[in-house]
């Protein structure tokens, strides 16, 4: 496989009162796991459902009720991990997380807080400008999502819904390795990207399904390569967390806004707490969640339902050898096989839909037309209907028909986008709609030369300008093109309306 | 026949079996010295109708000669248990009017095999207790007595409702757990027999968690040979437990040999404790000759890290249980208690557990979230796994020398005068479990058998401590000491 290279992208500077600032981005992403039954329980996972349908007796936390692992979401814990190239932990083990609230019917969420089942791995994140950024993630855990409270349905009442209770998440831990807004949602919509091609989630940010933690802390300029180099963290600045983010949009206002609140306390002298904090898009702020003596004490130890979970390495190696191409390896196949350039590589694999549709499209035929075809018409004319390409009107061997017939010249550029427009609207086979239309392209340069005569001899004032400022001649064309309803070859017309002009 | 509640299971099963009698009547026997033992507080929640259907249906089996182990056998289960559309309240009030809607693993496996419900047994609140007198029903009470003495006393705990249930005769046999000695301590204090067998034997499914890492159920019984055949059908490995094994179950009761020839029992002088009354130890070597005299080799061996049992128990089971016990809430089930004005969530936590639970488990949850708070884990939760984690060794250690089983005391005294402990310092009762808690540590089988009587009348046990998953062996020796201790004495009826 052939490995892109990128520069390493700048990070971002803000302007301080007195100083420039550098700002330090680490995330915890919490990712729905893609599997029908919740993590310790054979209760669906469905979304939409009747409040408190999807409910086991262990959910619900019925006294004496035991969790029992739920081994595909190990299976797409592990896929997830081995598609970040990360190192897969034999053995992990569940610990107890204590806290009160009534949408965590235990008292206690089940995670991996001391031994998860998936260590150091990397996301590279390209910025699309010829840079990437190599985010380290250092680790992932499985854990139980807890349920809904729902407080605005009565005056004096809080509701609770339990269908999410237990669900599987995977919370991706990355290193503090971001260094801007623009990166964080980069990164974010990579992994979002990996673990779709993975099929571990389904990256549905709007229902909830990803959603992400942003520790977000500031330093001077030179600080963060003192910090690369000792891994000591007292280079940086004191970190806040701004949790629950499920817009990208969002995240990166967050980030500016929670730089420039430390920026400004740090330059007046005072220095920034370490805390939770969430962000209130309206009034463009981050708001601290909770005061140090609310602080939870979350008394973590190791669940004693639970043995220790144990997995051999067949069993991993099996799931390696059916990971899918990831993204990273077919945008480099794309360039290296199809000749495309790494912007037309990135967009038509930016989803497994996208990149088997394009494929389908060249195969067999030239890659960067197929390329500029599936991109600038195919999705410029679904992004008008709000359209997605799984549902896109037109197939790929109809999109390649139309393709075929520009390469055999038996239709040129401009007809092809009718053709096209008449294939997405009305559907058909492009080459029957060609020869049924009469769109076939005139070659015959004896017609087109009679065509060509007749306007020159029509247009004797045009022929003198023309003649003296041969940019001119383009009017001949097109009056050409417009006399053969646009089937005449444009290459031939322009050849003989030179050569009759110039006589 | 007459007495039928008094029989045995082995008994009344082979007269079931002969048509001597019938589980019906069987069935009517014991629901009749229930309803005549209403002083025990034993029972309390009783089952005559589902347990007169399951006398019928098992007498149609038996008819068909199509009868399972337990076939026909009324028999008690303790409150931990959930049983399906019964109350089970762990003998809390935080459980009031809790129907489950599901049957325990253990409880579901004895109906398979036959056995009929009479009602659900008293118990310390949540299992936390060596006299029974946390339950929010009011202690059982001890069909033992000091001679003429009218004092009550403690059947024990928690299983003390089962305890006494099986020694009055209320049943034939009951179900009890045992998380730091909770069914051999009540066993030895009424002169029954009770095994915890080797943590993971039984499914924890549908049982109310106290300390999920120690909790295991087990029987008691009227003799070796009943705790062979209820144990057989209680266990078994169960997918909805993780903690439960995957390994056979071999026939316990065949296994009942007697034979200790060749044995190696040995005699841990740990266990040998400053203050302990001459009669336990007097019983502890007149059990010591017995088994010596029966062919058994007697090896004095030691379990180093005995002293720190106590202390690393009352850590972690604590720690867990505070943990398990966040789950009575008052959102879902249960009690919930009123509600003042302008009350919110947090006053709603605080008001239900307040009232739901009792000062004794109030005491370990606030024990249990200390341990695992911030600052003080390493100090105790972790140091106390460690020494879990050498407890164990030394067992390891002991068995690797080729030691078969391990005698002890079962518990320090005879059973106490109920209110006795009133005022006492909460460690004086919690020493109770000094001989019992380390096999729930290394989650060893230990068996209480009767085998003596102190100078007032009242019935003692020792302990044997078996390798892991040999109930098989340590049913046979502790078999044998109940044939040379011949112990048959039962209380006078007061009640």
């Amino acid at each position: 496989m052939l490995d892109l290279t990128y520069d390493t992208p700048k990070p971002k500077r803000i302007a301080g009162a007195k100083h420039d600032w550098e700002l330090v981005i680490g995330m915890e992403v919490h990712a729905q796991v893609s599997s029908n039954a919740k993590l310790f329980s054979g209760a669906s996972t469905k979304f939409g459902a009747e409040p408190n349908s999807n409910v086991a007796f262990v959910d619900a936390a019925m006294p004496g009720m035991l969790p029992v692992i739920n081994e595909y979401c190990v299976e797409q814990a592990v896929r997830t991990g081995l598609g970040l190239k990360a190192e897969i932990n034999l053995k992990s083990a569940f610990d107890r997380k204590n806290y009160f609230y009534p949408d965590l019917p235990q008292g206690y969420q089940i995670s991996q807080l001391y031994e998860p089942i998936v260590g150091e791995g990397e996301v590279l994140v390209e910025m699309g400008d010829g840079t990437a950024r190599l985010v380290r993630v250092e680790r992932i855990h499985m854990e139980q999502d807890a349920g809904k409270s729902i407080h605005d349905m009565d005056p004096n009442m809080s509701f609770v819904d339990l269908n999410r209770t237990g669900v599987c998440l995977m919370e991706i831990v990355s290193r503090p390795d971001i260094r801007g807004p623009e990166e964080a949602a980069a990164y974010l919509t990579k992994l979002r990207q990996i673990l779709r091609y993975l099929g571990t989630c389904n990256g549905d940010m709007q229902s909830g399904a990803m959603r992400a933690d942003v520790n977000v802390s500031i330093c001077r300029p030179g600080d963060y390569e003192r910090y690369e180099e000792t891994q000591d963290f007292s280079h940086l600045g004191t970190r806040c967390e701004i949790k629950n983010m499920n817009s990208m949009r969002f995240i990166q206002q967050a980030i500016e806004v929670e730089a420039r609140r430390q920026i400004a306390i740090v330059e007046g002298g005072g220095t920034v707490d370490q805390e939770t904090r969430l962000y209130d898009p309206d009034k463009q702020e981050t708001r601290s969640m909770r005061s140090k003596e609310e602080a939870h004490d979350y008394r973590y130890f190791p669940d004693p339902d639970l043995l220790p979970l144990e997995i051999e390495q067949d069993w991993v190696d099996n799931i390696a050898a059916s990971l899918p191409e990831l993204p990273d390896a077919k945008k480099a196949r794309f360039v290296r096989d199809f000749g495309l350039s790494d912007y037309d590589a990135s967009v038509l694999t930016a989803d497994l839909d996208s990149a088997g549709y394009f494929e389908d499209v060249a195969q067999g035929r030239d890659g960067k037309m197929a390329a500029n075809w599936v991109i600038n018409e195919l999705f410029g004319r679904l992004k008008k209907d709000e359209k997605d390409i799984a549902n896109s009107p037109v197939s790929p061997a109809q999109l390649g028909g139309v393709i075929d017939l520009i390469a055999s010249d038996a239709i040129s550029g401009k007809i092809a986008k009718d053709l096209f427009e008449i294939v997405y609207t009305e559907g058909g086979d492009p080459a029957a709609i060609v020869e049924d239309r009469g769109m076939k392209q005139v070659t015959d340069t004896g017609a087109i030369e009679a065509a060509v005569d007749e306007i020159i001899a029509a247009n004797p004032d045009q022929v003198a300008k023309a003649q003296q400022n041969p940019k001119l001649a383009g009017w001949f064309v097109g009056q050409v093109m417009k006399a053969t309803g646009g089937k005449a070859n444009p290459k031939a017309v322009n050849q003989l309306v030179a050569k009759k002009l110039n006589g | 026949m007459s007495d039928l509640n008094k029989l045995g299971l082995a008994e009344a099963r082979d007269a079931l079996r002969a048509r001597e009698t019938s589980s019906k009547e069987l069935t009517n026997a014991c629901l009749a010295a229930i309803d005549g033992a209403g002083a025990l507080n034993a029972f309390v929640h009783h089952t005559p109708e589902k347990a007169l259907e399951q006398a019928a249906q098992a007498d149609a089996r038996l008819k068909d000669a199509d009868a399972p182990a337990m076939c026909g056998l009324p028999i008690g289960i303790k409150d931990l248990f959930c049983t399906k559309d019964v109350p089970s309240q762990a003998g809390s009030r935080i459980l009031e009017g809790f129907l489950p809607q599901y049957e325990s693993t253990v409880s579901q496996n004895l109906f398979d095999a036959g056995a009929v419900m009479l009602g659900k047994l008293n118990m310390d609140e949540f299992a936390m207790g060596s006299s029974n007198e946390t339950s929010v029903y009011g202690n059982a009470v001890n069909p033992w007595r000091r001679g003429n003495d009218a004092a009550q006393l403690t059947p024990g705990g928690s299983s003390g409702g089962s305890a006494a249930a099986v020694a009055a005769d209320l049943c034939l046999a009951a179900t009890g757990t045992d998380t730091g000695g909770s069914i051999r301590q009540p066993a030895a204090f009424t002169g029954i027999t009770g095994i915890k067998p080797t943590y993971g034997r039984c499914s924890r499914w549908g049982i109310v968690a106290f300390a999920s890492s120690l909790d295991q159920a087990g029987p008691m019984t009227k003799s070796v040979r009943d705790a062979a055949i209820m144990l057989e059908a209680m266990c078994g490995h169960d997918p909805k437990d993780s903690t439960s094994a995957d390994l056979a179950v071999p026939d316990f009761e065949a296994a009942l040999t007697g034979d200790v020839r060749g044995k190696k029992i040995g005699i841990p002088k740990e266990y040998r404790m400053d203050g302990m009354p001459e009669e336990i130890e007097t019983l502890w070597q007149d059990g010591i000759a017995m088994m010596r005299d029966a062919g058994a080799e007697i090896v004095d061996i030691s379990l180093p890290h005995t002293k720190y049992a106590l202390p690393a128990y009352y850590v972690i089971a604590p720690a867990e249980a505070s943990s398990n016990l966040a789950r009575y809430d008052g959102v879902r089930y249960g009690h919930r208690a009123k509600l003042d004005q302008g009350d919110g969530i947090t006053e709603m936590y605080e008001k239900t557990r307040a009232e739901g639970f009792g000062p004794e488990v109030q005491r370990r949850v606030m024990i249990g979230t200390y341990v695992l708070s911030a600052g003080f884990y390493d100090a105790y939760y972790n140091r106390a796994r460690k020494v879990r984690t050498l407890i164990k060794k030394d067992f390891e250690d002991v068995f690797a020398q080729g030691i078969d089983s391990i005698l002890t005391p079962a518990t320090p005294s005879a059973a106490f005068g109920l209110g006795e402990m009133a005022d006492a310092d909460p460690v004086q009762m919690y020493l109770n479990d000094v001989f019992t808690v380390t096999v729930n540590l290394a989650g060893l089988p230990g068996i209480a058998v009767p085998t003596g009587q102190d100078r007032q009348g009242l019935p003692l046990g020792l302990q044997l401590i078996g390798r892991p998953w040999e109930e098989a062996d340590l049913l046979s020796s502790a078999y044998a000491l109940e044939q040379a201790a011949g112990f048959v004495a039962k209380a006078d009826k007061w009640w």
